[in-house]
């Protein structure tokens, strides 16, 4: 019986044992024990040793496999921040669906996607509206628009995201439908039943005597205006007002203005900016723009004529309906929008230039509704899809063997629809979940819509759907560095002459006193260092600047002085304090200078500064003065890092092998010389490694910042200005940040720069300590 | 060239002011006062704190006066003056200040006035010339009010069910006795609220979610009545409760509406105010000195003990620190097992190699990573990766709102727990290393598997060491902000993580913590100036907490040290 328990106790174990002697093979342990203990005993005991084994193995696995474990986890924060933080780089993926044939008849005039990227829309120019599935290419509706059998020249856009469209007809009206789709779930399934609606009647209004070609209609609800050119290349313009009967619900349209003027280029297309305030005309063949201001009644002013450098292809409004994208016939897409120079006057800037791959002359072009992206096609069948901000080339797919004549997107941006000249059709579904992100974009100065210039900015969110988001990472981390470089600014001269004093010259009980009074500082939450710095110390520096600057220069010049002084006491006082309580002497002597300084302040803000510094800074030297400023944070974040660049560093010169500085001291050295030749040499890679735990610890200090600075991302080095830095601007976006969007990810990668930021100085501080160990060590 | 300038070997004046700068003592003196600094910082910041928060709840007095401003009529102040400084005449000025003196500085004051519902503004910058005719009549009632802030006047008479009982001299004496019968059935209102009602609720809710999940599964009505009946059932027994309840409370109410208080502002405004809207009264300028500590302790203990009013800037911290400590020790029962666990593995099983050793300065490195860092992965990770897991599998019945999906108590341990790990696996490191090799060796020599050799040899000697681990770790956890500002921190939390509702710990809720009640109430305060001495006391009683826990890890490790020593030795 006892055997036979024996027996299935060691073929229970055997595995259990097997395995532990293999990670054990792979691992060396080195203590002694595991030879004797790790099972294979050469005590031939009894039964009454198994559990003991067996409790000893299950041991040796908890640990390892809690150890591990802790430390995977520990591991798993990198991991898990670079997997949020890949897809922002990845490029843009195209999934395609079968070619098939353009459906219906006639030659198209216009082409759309609905939002679901289920069905396609076409208008040919006999008026007839088709409505197709995006993969099969079979018929899912059909309407004619009543065109009374005339062609339809030119389809305009009149709201997007209503599906809103007018069709400009041979005899000069203009017909207003829109393209509906009716959801519905039969049998659990989506359904989407197309359909054309008339939002103003089924008849269609007189606009020109002849056809409108390059249609624009920009319509508010109320009131629209109508744009198109004739065939003598003569604009004309149309506006009209819309009332609606509120008893009866019948809804009149009044002409408000009416216009035609010659514009000084051929006139082919027509852009018109939705607020009506800036018109182009561009002229395809000889590749020009003119750029006209809109004034309501009166003709518009020509502002600018600009030379694209080749023919234009096609010319688009980017979604916001700011810049405007134009496609060259020399295979460049060019990026325009309106700027003003330095002296104030507007004129259209060429913003910057596309290049899709190969030089092929470009023939359509298609832009995204809701972001800054746009495809283009060219003759050899080939689609780029770009971002305009961050000026990069996310995809390109060979999508015919001919040139591609018409491209479109559905309104989320996850289907492109791509037609070729001889009346193929091809969809894609479009993976491009974060094309604003570029390496350029993130660290560069970029040229955002509605500024004069490129800047560094950091904006990712507003009121506005049609917002550009302005996702650089440079003024945040400028901002960062400059927090850091103030706050080392302020820490690193306390902390290592207090170190050196308290390591070399204190006497051990006040060392042993002061020394853990300072490395409390480091257990202070910084919240609290934060509030007082927002709340105590701003308004503090703000009322009493003079005396501030007055402490820095009159301390470290009263503390020799004093030194002097005391030297020359009668010998009875000066023996009185111990040598090493030279610090405790100076507290009352520190306090009273730093008392002094703030009583005279105000006197001499009152005589110098006419009683207001801040206001004397500002009118004489022009320099701006922020409340939460980086003076305030450099002292707030220096007195959080004092502590932890204080200890190391002590640590460091503390365990400088006394007999080098004894040598020294026995040679005729002064203490002092002692210090500096030979103490400080030695001990310098601790300081150097103290100073970057310091740094690191500033760089992703957070609360401080959060508190007192004014959270402005700005790129300005002033010791008077706010700053916004990454860790501060994570706490104040991230609860509010959508998951898996850009600017989620974005925060992450701003998180990971951090991580890795420190990680790397940390790293290398220990690696410099563990070397200065071994150094003392060998000594 | 080879001829060395014969060297003067006769003593110097050292007294002189050049040998004073050879010798180099004016450097020295320089790294002392740089050590003074540092050590005047810290004190000062400590009694900054002290300064700043404490008084507040000293029940101080309060003046009468007048409030000329020139070219205007006087006006009637009743104030309690806070602070006073020497401002430049032209930053009053700028200011708006309508000054036409000469003198550079005038003497500006900040005042509580209180009655917020009169004047708009409890605070008041004011010129301290410009007070005049002051007096401390010991008649001026301090009023806490529970909406509105303090009311600072007169007393004019005493109402019961609307019947004047008494007025002139009596008031205070009558008013006395009512005020503690209107506070004890406070009392008993607010336990019905918290607790009956709090049950009657949760209750409601669960058969909410219970009809749901009986929905999720598919049945009906229809197919399973009895399910059905029994949650009508259980519905109808809770809302019989609530009925009875609310007819308790409404009693409860008229009770505390019997009484009122006839009230007049020092201008003359009249008032009327029941004695349910009081939380105490006091006449300051007649109290004697014993009386003013007695309302000094009571108020001190109101701001341990009390839940927050008015938007947290009155009334007590009492759930902030309920949250604090409860996060903490969750967050001790996940890092010390996992904390120790590593350690154990790095210094007694791992080999010690290079990989080893990366491992080690990586794991020591962790320490230094931002905190917000944390915050992320924890928000990312834990919140909506394995919260939104946890929901979609076991709490699908309360989707679309979630219940672990959402940044709670739980995660923010949890986070602090990673967060933290690295401060208890180094000092539990530091702990096993310092323990005697000839200790061990003894024990295995006497026959003892390494386990147990771990087990009651080596870990109840490092266990000082693992203990300074968690406090230092607890100390920490307890000071940092940014990452539970992202993974489950709230400003008020309408009940706290442990109730009397089965599973009494109620780890998805948000809760409230001092550190972060500090930023909110110091910043995102509505009415700064009336938070501030409350936020200064909050920190100081978080300073406390966080200095005797490091002094306790100190005196810890200091003890384990001289025990070593011993054995060493």
């Amino acid at each position: 019986m006892l055997y036979r328990g024996f027996e299935e106790n060691e073929g229970r174990n055997a595995p259990l044992i097997a395995g532990a002697t293999t990670s054990e093979h792979m691992s060396e342990t080195a203590t002694p024990s595991d030879a004797a203990f790790g099972g294979h005993s050469i005590v031939k005991g009894g039964s009454g040793f198994q559990p003991r084994v067996l409790r000893d193995t299950a041991a040796r696995w908890v640990v390892w496999i809690g150890g591990l474990g802790v430390i995977a986890a520990l591991l798993l924060i990198f991991f898990y921040l670079i997997s949020e933080v890949t897809p922002l780089f990845a490029s843009a993926h195209f999934e395609a669906r079968p070619e098939h044939t353009v459906p219906g008849q006639g030659h198209t005039l216009y082409s759309t996607v609905e939002e679901q990227g289920e069905i396609a829309m076409r208008v040919s120019d006999t008026g007839e509206v088709t409505f197709y599935d995006i993969k099969t290419g079979v018929v899912r509706g059909q309407q004619q628009l009543p065109v009374n059998g005339l062609a339809v020249v030119s389809v305009a856009e009149v709201s997007v995201e209503r599906g809103q469209l007018a069709a400009a007809l041979a005899d000069g009206s203009v017909i207003h439908f829109a393209h509906e789709y009716a959801v519905s779930y039969p049998n659990d399934q989506r359904l989407l039943t197309p359909s054309v609606v008339y939002p103003s009647g089924e008849v269609a209004e007189p606009f020109m005597s002849e056809a409108a070609r390059g249609l624009v209609v920009r319509d508010d609800g109320d009131s629209s205006v109508l744009f198109g050119i004739d065939a003598a290349k003569q604009v004309h313009m149309k506006a009209f007002s819309k009332s609606t009967n509120l008893f009866t619900g019948e809804s009149s349209v009044e002409v408000t203005g009416e216009l035609s003027f010659k514009p000084v280029v051929v006139a082919d297309i027509l852009l018109v900016e939705p607020l009506l305030k800036w018109l182009y005309v561009i002229d395809q063949a000889n590749g020009k723009i003119a750029f006209y201001k809109l004034d309501g009644s009166s003709e518009p002013e020509l502002v600018e004529v600009k030379e694209v450098g080749s023919g234009v292809v096609a010319a688009k409004y980017l979604s916001g309906g700011i810049s405007i994208i134009v496609a060259q016939t020399n295979g460049v897409v060019s990026q325009w929008f309106p700027a003003r120079d330095k002296a104030g006057d507007t004129y259209l800037a060429h913003v910057r230039d596309f290049n899709p791959p190969g030089d092929a002359k470009l023939t359509a072009l298609g832009v995204e509704q809701r972001r800054r992206g746009f495809a283009v096609g060219d003759e050899t069948g080939r689609v780029s899809l770009f971002y305009a901000t961050s000026q990069r080339l996310l995809h390109t797919e060979q999508a015919f063997k001919k040139p591609v004549s018409r491209i479109a997107f559905n309104p989320r941006a996850q289907t492109l629809l791509a037609e070729s000249s001889e009346g193929k059709v091809h969809a894609y579904h479009v993976h491009n979940e974060h094309p604003e992100v570029s390496l350029a974009a993130l660290w560069g100065k970029v040229w955002y819509e509605s500024y004069d210039e490129a800047r560094w900015l950091w904006q990712s969110s507003s009121a506005s759907s049609d917002f550009e988001p302005k996702f650089s990472l440079t003024p945040l981390a400028f901002g960062t560095l400059k927090g850091a470089f103030y706050a080392m600014i302020f820490a690193i001269p306390l902390a290592i002459m207090g170190a050196i004093f308290v390591a070399n010259f204190m006497s051990a009980e006040l060392r042993q006193i002061v020394k853990p009074t300072v490395e409390l500082l480091a257990a202070l939450p910084t919240v609290i260092l934060g509030f007082l710095a927002g709340l105590w110390l701003a308004p503090f520096v703000e009322s009493n600047l003079p005396g501030v600057f007055l402490l820095l220069v009159l301390l470290p010049l009263s503390v020799p002085l004093f030194g002097y002084l005391w030297l020359n006491m009668p010998a009875r006082i000066r023996y009185l304090v111990p040598a090493g309580w030279e610090g405790a002497l100076l507290v009352p002597v520190v306090s009273v200078v730093t008392w002094f300084c703030f009583a005279v302040a105000k006197p001499i803000e009152a005589v110098a500064f006419a009683g207001n510094m801040q206001a004397w800074m500002d009118s004489t030297l022009g320099i701006h003065y922020d409340q939460r400023n980086s003076l305030v944070v450099g002292i707030a974040m220096g007195i959080a890092v004092v502590p932890t660049i204080f200890s190391i560093t002590e640590d460091a010169i503390f365990s400088v092998p006394k007999q080098l500085s004894l040598g020294s001291l026995a040679l005729g050295a002064s203490p002092w010389q002692t210090l500096m030749g030979v103490v400080l040499p030695t001990a310098s890679p601790g300081i150097f490694s103290a100073v970057m735990i310091g740094m690191g610890r500033a760089v992703g200090e957070t609360m401080i910042v959060l508190m007192a600075t004014g959270n402005t991302a700005v790129t300005d080095a002033s010791l008077f200005s706010g700053m916004r830095t990454l860790s501060a601007n994570i706490a104040v976006e991230m609860p509010e940040s959508e998951v898996g969007s850009s600017h989620f990810r974005l925060l992450f990668l701003a998180g990971l720069v951090l991580f890795v930021f420190t990680f790397f100085l940390n790293t290398l501080a220990e690696v410099v300590r563990a070397r200065l160990r071994s150094k003392y060590a060998s000594i | 060239m080879s001829q060395t300038p014969a060297i003067d070997l006769t003593a110097k004046n050292t007294q002189s002011v050049t040998s004073y700068v050879k010798s180099g003592q004016p450097y020295v003196w320089l790294t002392a006062a740089a050590i003074s600094v540092a050590f005047i910082i810290t004190v000062a910041l400590l009694g900054l704190m002290a300064a700043r928060g404490l008084p507040h709840f000293w029940p101080a007095d309060v003046v009468q006066a007048e409030y000329v401003e020139p070219g205007h009529a006087p006006v009637p102040m009743l104030a309690e003056l806070v602070s006073e400084e020497e401002v430049s005449t032209a930053r009053l000025k700028s200011a708006g200040a309508k000054l036409d003196d000469d003198k550079p500085f005038h003497t500006r004051v900040l005042v509580k006035v209180g009655n917020r519902d009169l004047y708009g503004a409890d605070f008041r910058y004011l010129l301290d010339e410009w007070i005049i005719n002051r007096s401390y009549p010991t008649d001026v009632t301090v009023l806490e009010r529970m909406e509105w802030g303090n009311f600072q006047g007169f007393i004019t008479a005493v109402k019961q069910d609307g019947q004047v009982i008494a007025t002139g001299e009596q008031v205070w004496e009558a008013y006395q006795p009512l005020q503690e019968r209107a506070n004890e059935l406070r009392h008993k209102l607010e336990a019905l609220e918290d607790g009956e009602i709090g049950t009657i609720n949760y209750g409601l809710e669960k058969v909410r979610l219970d009809t749901r999940r009986l929905a999720l599964k598919g049945k009906t009505p229809e197919n399973a009545p009895e399910d059905y009946q029994r949650l009508a059932e259980r519905k109808a027994e809770f809302e019989a409760q609530y009925e009875k309840v609310r007819v308790a409370l409404s009693a409860l109410k008229t009770e505390m509406r019997r009484d009122a208080l006839v009230l007049k502002s020092v201008d003359g405004q009249e008032k009327e105010l029941d004695l349910s809207q009081i939380v105490r009264a006091y006449q300051p300028n007649g109290m004697s000195l014993p009386a003013k500590i007695r309302v000094y302790c009571v108020k001190l203990w109101e701001f341990v003990s009390a839940d927050p009013r008015e938007a947290n800037t009155e009334g007590g911290i009492f759930p902030a620190i309920f949250g604090t400590v409860m996060m903490v020790m969750l967050m001790s029962v996940f890092v010390t097992p996992f904390g120790i666990l590593a350690a154990l593995y790095l210094r007694e099983y791992a080999k010690q190699g290079v990989v080893t050793q990366v491992i080690r300065i990586a794991v020591n490195n962790l320490a230094g990573v931002p905190s917000i860092v944390y915050g992320m992965f924890g928000l990312g990770f834990f919140v909506y990766f394995v919260g939104g897991s946890l929901d979609r599998f076991f709490y699908e019945a309360s989707l679309p709102s979630p219940t672990f999906g959402t940044p709670g108590i739980l995660w923010a341990s949890l986070t602090l727990a990673i967060l933290t790990l690295p401060v208890v696996i180094v000092a539990t490191e530091e702990g096993l290393a310092r323990i005697p090799r000839s200790l061990r060796e003894a024990s295995l020599s006497l026959g003892a598997t390494k386990a147990e050799t771990l087990w009651k040899i080596v870990l109840p000697m490092a266990s000082p060491a693992m203990m300074t681990g968690l406090i230092l770790a607890i100390a920490r956890a307890a000071g940092e902000v940014a990452p539970l500002m992202l993974v489950g921190v709230v400003k008020l939390a309408p009940s706290l993580p442990l109730d009397g509702n089965f599973p009494f710990m109620h780890l998805e809720r948000k809760f409230m913590h001092l550190g972060f009640h500090i930023y909110d109430v110091g910043f995102q305060s509505p009415n700064v100036e009336a938070a501030r001495p409350l936020v200064y006391a909050t920190s100081f009683l978080l300073v406390l907490v966080i200095i005797l826990l490091n002094v306790s890890a100190i005196r810890i490790r200091n003890r384990l040290r001289e025990k070593y020593k011993a054995l060493e030795g």
